[in-house]
């Protein structure tokens, strides 16, 4: 539904997207997931057919986003990180206009902005103006409106953002029917992990390259057994003598060292004995996608 | 055809309907005018000299008013939804320059209430003529705000042009003082300056006095500018992006 090719991008001389290729099926929850900066809302902006790429290029739903950007747009629903809302209007004037825009009108528009509003619970707020909404009802009305023109393929550029728990519940709750009930295939943009691990499949941005793709279970699955974090005063000296000692790869990132290893009960043991007085706590978990990013580039997504 | 209007409808409406639940707008867009106005009419004893440009004053910060948004609009507003749909920008654009040109329009015609302390009585006749200037007035200083607004990044770098450009622009344009007394250098900006001739246009629809070089130049010109801006703001619009405003 959606081929990426090789897309690069540059602003000026920065390198904004190197090289990025992927492809999207049918009805998948797609995930773009990386730190702030990594190269997601310019790839969004290419997809959304807001921005010309350096080179390479996208088709979604057999269109290419360049070529032919109008025949994209008329199959594509896009909800914006910032907000896309007149906020002078109300919920149903919001809906109307955008409506108009893709050339509805009449009982055909007024039905299927009834089963928008319906679907995502603002019957009741229809005539409120926006401006009274909460963020998360405002993220929901921005969902309706991108869904009025029945699109195949919705984009959702970190679509959570400034959202409550509860709201950020309430919308993947939202996003997830979508998929069950309509067949829409969903991309989106986050750095957000939890979010992140609700996708089939995602690709992991950093520096505006690739640096893991595949499910999350099969990206969690990349690094072996536990993941071992020890708190301490120095951690690069730490993860030096871990290294000396036990032969193994210990990262150091500020105050604390982080170890992959099988069997991390073991290892904690081990390691306290062998330090005495030098580690202040210790945590051990099962791999997250923040353990995969960590271990692909070195940095941390947050 | 519906793909082409209905979006062009559907912003002017917007328009109209944004400014009717911001009714206090019209206070802030035609007080300053009117004070100004007030000020100097009363100050050289003179009120018909000034009224032509107070009244274009009016409509051209109607116009800044209501293009100025564009800027805030498509970073986070419903400009944004319409750079992602199918309606053609053309239409988009000219839907936005409609919507907000006939605002300007109606707070000119609002500002056209004092015309009798000028000592201009208008017939309903007359009306007729005056409104369509007023409208071709406000069309083209709207185009003018929309061109600059499209590129710029920030709402500060808007009004560093309104003080350097538009401002300076109303002041040699017949409204202070007319062309055939002004010194040479400012005489022939004035003949180059297209909002002379939205000056003079207004005078010879009211009756006063420096309406030179006639109506029916001062129309074409008119005209011709404001045909310019459009064609010009729809070539900025449909150009594609390889950076975005946001």
């Amino acid at each position: 539904m959606i081929e990426v090719q090789n897309l690069t991008h540059r602003y000026g001389d920065r390198v904004a997207l190197s090289n990025v290729s992927f492809e999207v099926k049918q009805g998948e929850i797609f995930g773009l997931l990386g730190p702030n900066g990594g190269g997601k809302s310019t790839l969004f902006r290419i997809l959304s057919t807001m921005m010309v790429p350096t080179e390479g290029r996208a088709i979604i739903a057999g269109h290419d986003v360049v070529r032919d950007p109008a025949a994209v747009r008329g199959r594509v629903g896009v909800v914006f990180q910032t907000q896309s809302l007149d906020k002078a209007l109300t919920v149903e004037e919001n809906l109307r206009a955008q409506g108009h825009l893709h050339g509805l009108s009449g009982d055909d528009l007024r039905e299927r902005m009834d089963r928008a509003m319906e679907r995502l619970g603002l019957a009741d707020r229809r005539n409120d103006l926006v401006e009274t909404l909460s963020g998360g009802l405002r993220r929901r009305v921005e969902i309706a409106k991108a869904l009025l023109h029945r699109p195949q393929v919705l984009l959702m550029d970190e679509a959570s953002t400034g959202l409550d728990p509860s709201a950020r519940r309430d919308l993947t709750r939202h996003v997830e029917s979508l998929r069950e009930n309509e067949g829409v295939t969903i991309l989106l943009t986050s750095h957000l992990l939890e979010e992140a691990d609700r996708c089939d499949r995602l690709v992991l941005l950093h520096q505006g390259r690739i640096v893991a793709h595949g499910t999350p279970r099969d990206l969690r699955a990349r690094i072996g057994g536990d993941v071992v974090v020890l708190e301490t005063a120095d951690a690069k000296a730490l993860a030096a003598g871990i290294e000396q000692r036990f032969g193994l790869h210990a990262s150091a990132m500020d105050g604390h060292v982080r170890v992959e290893i099988q069997n991390g009960h073991r290892f904690i043991a081990e390691v306290v004995e062998a330090f005495p007085g030098t580690v202040d706590s210790v945590g051990l978990h099962k791999p997250t996608l923040e353990d995969v990013f960590v271990h692909e580039t070195g940095a941390s997504i947050e | 055809m519906s793909s082409f209007v209905l979006p062009a409808a559907t912003l002017w409406q917007r328009e109209l309907v944004r400014f009717w639940r911001q009714k206090s707008r019209v206070l802030g867009v035609v007080a300053s005018p009117l004070v100004f106005w007030l000020l100097i009419g009363y100050g050289s004893n003179d009120l018909a000299r000034f009224y032509s440009g107070a009244l274009v004053l009016t409509v051209m910060f109607s116009a800044i008013f209501s293009t100025i948004s564009i800027i805030e609009d498509r970073r986070e507003g419903f400009l944004l939804s319409m750079l992602v749909s199918p309606a053609p920008r053309t239409s988009m654009v000219l839907g936005k320059i409609l919507g907000s040109a006939t605002l300007a329009w109606i707070q000119g015609l609002i500002f056209l209430a004092f015309a009798p302390l000028a000592g201009v009585r208008i017939g309903v006749l007359e009306l007729i003529p005056v409104a369509a200037a007023i409208f071709l007035i406000s069309f083209t200083l709207t185009g003018l705000g929309f061109v600059i607004a499209w590129r710029m990044e920030s709402t500060a770098g808007f009004h560093a042009i309104m003080n350097l450009l538009l401002v300076p622009m109303w002041m040699v344009s017949g409204s202070l003082f007319p062309m055939a007394t002004a010194h040479g250098v400012i005489r022939a900006i004035m003949w180059a300056n297209p909002l002379t001739y939205s000056i003079t246009l207004l005078n010879g629809t009211l009756g006063l006095p420096n309406a030179n070089p006639g109506p029916l130049v001062s129309t074409a010109v008119t005209a011709a500018f404001g045909l310019l801006l459009l064609l010009a703001s729809g070539l900025m619009a449909a150009q594609k992006a390889t950076r975005s405003a946001a």
